[in-house]
């Protein structure tokens, strides 16, 4: 069994999870929710391994590194700690729906990770630059803290369509949580991210400044989390200010998630120096 | 804050934060579109002439360092400081209280408080409640009245400090950046293999700088994986304070060399073009009467430096015999390569044949070739090292960062606390829980609750087990 073996399996885990909690969803059967959850708890253990194996392989290729260094295992880390961030939710508020809004995006990372022919899932050796142990504490925090925008933004979407008809007592929209939980669960998430991302922010100060002699240089990758992490401190300060509560709250989470998504992928439009999540 | 002038209340509030928060996110976005500090060549063929002059006086093409990026950032820090001593003033009583008066009204009055009535007295009740209260919160007070009791308990009280270590950590980032700008430098430098350099290039301004010390390169590597990317850069350094070398290490990237409060960084490398394969600053010595040698013995590592006029013998210590420096070449080959000016002589060791060595004067280690029990340089202003390769082998230079930041260590400090602040602020809560004895005629009346400053559905939940502990205590 290798490691690609094993990741082309969790992404159709990952697929199933997805199906699995949409159909709770759909067609109004919570019931559906239990196996929903093995599922997922399976692509993560599958997952696991397949990264694992990816850290061993590339040992044995001589080129050892953690498989956190390239596009494609930057997405699959991405399902692994997003997916590992939703069931600890879940475990903790026992509010199982939000998977259909969740696992969802972790099927599309690992879908898009072994699908697009733009990336490459070779194992690649690292250059210079990432060399160091501070790559693991960068990206790992990062990542939990993308995981964590990324449930928020989940849990948002949900917030507003479940506030165009709160008190609906049929479809769908009733079978979601209500809407003080799921304004309350955005916000745990938001802390736990932002929690994260000034943990990655920070990482990725210190690493720059013992690589390169200089904590902060405004590339465009450093400026954008700089940018996220404005877009979530926001959120927090205008959630203290009356009147700012729901609706806004979620806009600004999706806000929040889009200028994730712009540090994760658009940056790689910019000229910068995080050459790596590029293509 | 109630008698405060506008000025103080216009800082105060946290809308001027939400304010200024979105508007360094929006321009910061501006700064990452248009590329930042690049010659101003490139901009006026994006722009065109009048549009750049624009951007340029509203310092759109270096704007994380305009005045206005950095009057928000100013205005923050203000908003930070005075909305932080205006509710500190507030909360330090709160926070720091030893015995805080605790109102049973704040609880009783509470809409979620929580009654039941029961048999025993209150002395009972008592030493059935307390145990349970002070498991949970250590800091657990009763207090008696004539018909009444109070057991009050509370935990995390410093957590509300928390957030206030936020903001000063913001504070001490800015601090730390400011001081930075001012007191440290950043630069860079291409040092070619073999040279030393003493100066830097300033990053921002382009300025010259000098350093207390020479960098020299003693030699740069680089080695690729099969496929042909990069795996490592290597530069060997040294630093020399006078003649001496003080320091030495090879730096690669991600492990710098740091020497009095300057550290230099591996940052990139090239290829001298041709023409600059020669150092060009040769000495342009020419013949002297007399050369300074050194002697390096292989056996003990010792060296011993002689002055050697030409064509007289001297003798070398370490009875290892003895050399005389016979002529001056200005342009000497080597097995057909050209070396450049050198001296030839000859070494007549102690025992065994005389042999005829050359000594370039820019290659210090040539004659280590040799092998023999002795080698000899002539001691010279510059020398390289030299490569025993081809002659057209490829020469590199170093390119080296070159940074000094006297804030880095504020900036550090604002790190810890910003972290650890959050963790606090987010996840600790000051909780206080209270249960009121009130003694009726024929049995007590006893009212639970609690409250928390942050996470109350977590506290709701605690509040109802606390409670059903006490119904069947
Ligand atoms: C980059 C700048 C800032 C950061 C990173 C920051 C961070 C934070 C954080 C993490 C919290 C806790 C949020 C929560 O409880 O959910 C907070 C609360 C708060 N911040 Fe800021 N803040 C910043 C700027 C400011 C400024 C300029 C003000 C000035 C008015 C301010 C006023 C407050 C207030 C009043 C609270 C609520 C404190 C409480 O709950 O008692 N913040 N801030």
């Amino acid at each position: 069994m290798t490691s690609s073996q094993l990741l082309s399996i969790s992404t159709f885990v990952f697929g199933l999870a997805a199906f699995l909690y949409l159909a709770a969803l759909i067609f109004k059967k919570p019931r559906l929710t239990q196996p929903a959850r093995w599922t997922v708890m399976a692509a993560v253990v599958v997952t696991t391994g397949g990264l694992l194996f990816r850290w061993v392989e590339s040992y044995q290729m001589g080129i050892g590194h953690a498989p956190l260094s390239n596009l494609y295992e930057s997405l699959v880390f991405f399902a692994w700690t997003s997916s590992l961030v939703y069931l600890f939710m879940e475990f903790k508020y026992k509010k199982p729906l939000i998977g259909a809004f969740v696992t969802p995006i972790a099927f599309l990372a690992m879908a898009y990770a072994s699908l697009s022919p733009n990336i490459s899932d070779r194992i690649q050796p690292l250059v210079p630059a990432l060399k160091s142990n501070w790559l693991i504490a960068h990206v790992a925090t990062c990542f939990f803290g993308y995981s964590a925008f990324a449930i928020s933004f989940g849990i948002s979407i949900m917030y507003l369509m479940k506030a165009l008809k709160p008190d609906s007592a049929h479809g769908i929209i009733s079978h979601i949580p209500k809407l003080d939980i799921l304004d309350e669960l955005t916000h745990q998430m938001v802390l736990f991210g932002f929690l994260l991302l000034t943990a990655g922010i920070i990482t990725g100060a210190v690493w720059a400044n013992s690589a390169w002699g200089s904590y902060w240089s405004w590339d465009p990758k450093e400026t954008w989390s700089l940018i996220t992490w404005f877009i979530y401190a926001t959120l927090l300060h205008a959630r203290l200010m009356r009147g700012w509560q729901g609706n806004q709250i979620a806009y600004l989470s999706i806000v929040g998630f889009a200028a994730v998504m712009f540090t994760y992928f658009g940056v790689n439009l910019l000229p910068g120096l995080h050459s790596y999540g590029k293509v | 804050m109630k008698n405060a002038n506008p000025m103080w209340k216009f800082f105060c509030s946290v809308k001027l934060t939400i304010v200024l928060l979105l508007s360094l996110a929006f321009t910061s976005i501006l700064g990452t579109f248009i590329p930042q500090n690049e010659n101003p060549d490139a901009y006026i063929h994006a722009f065109g002439p009048f549009l750049y002059q624009f951007l340029s006086v509203l310092g759109v093409f270096d704007m994380y360092h305009s005045w206005w990026f950095q009057g928000l950032l100013m205005l923050l820090a203000i908003n930070i400081i005075v909305c932080s001593i205006d509710r500190l003033k507030g909360s330090w009583k709160l926070i720091f209280n030893r015995n805080p008066n605790v109102r049973p009204e704040r609880f009783t009055r509470r809409s979620d408080a929580r009654t039941l009535t029961d048999k025993r007295n209150i002395e009972e009740l008592i030493a059935a409640y307390q145990p349970i209260i002070a498991k949970q919160y250590p800091n657990c007070e009763v207090t008696r009245s004539d018909l009444s009791a109070t057991i009050y308990g509370e935990k995390g009280r410093l957590s509300r400090l928390g957030v206030y270590i936020v903001h000063l950590s913001v504070i001490l980032l800015l601090a730390g950046g400011l001081v930075g700008s001012f007191f440290g430098f950043e630069g860079f430098v291409n040092i070619p293999e073999g040279e030393a350099i003493d100066t830097i290039r300033l990053r921002n301004s382009g300025r010259i700088h000098r350093l207390d010390f020479q960098i020299r390169c003693d030699n740069f590597s680089m080695t690729v994986y099969e496929t042909g990317t990069p795996k490592e850069y290597r530069s060997s350094l040294s630093i020399v304070e006078g003649e001496k070398v003080v320091k030495q290490k090879e730096i690669i990237v991600n492990d710098p060399l740091h020497y009095r409060g300057i550290n230099i960084f591996q940052s990139s490398y090239g290829k001298l073009p041709p023409e600059q394969m020669q150092p060009k600053n040769m000495p342009q010595t020419g013949p002297q009467e007399s050369y300074t040698l050194n002697f390096t013995s292989r056996e003990s590592g010792l060296s011993y430096s002689a002055n050697a006029p030409v064509g007289k013998p001297i003798t070398i210590p370490e009875g290892l015999g003895k050399f005389v420096v016979m002529a001056y070449e200005a342009d000497a080959t080597f097995r057909g390569m050209d070396v450049g000016s050198a001296l030839t002589g000859i070494l007549t060791p102690s025992k065994g044949e005389a042999v005829e060595i050359l000594l370039p004067l820019k290659f210090a280690n040539f004659d280590k070739m040799r092998g023999g029990d002795i080698f000899i340089t002539v001691a010279s202003r510059q020398q390289e090292k030299f490569s025993p390769q081809s002659p057209d082998k490829e020469r590199y230079y170093t390119g080296l960062q070159v940074t000094r930041d006297p804030g880095v260590w504020l900036v550090y400090t604002g790190f810890i606390l910003m972290i650890s602040g959050c963790f606090v602020t987010f996840y600790i809560s000051h909780r206080q829980v209270c249960i009121v004895i009130d003694q009726l005629k024929k049995n007590c009346k006893v009212t639970f609750a609690g409250t928390a400053n942050r996470n109350k559905l977590a506290m709701k939940n605690t509040v109802e087990k606390i409670f059903s502990t006490i119904k069947n205590s």
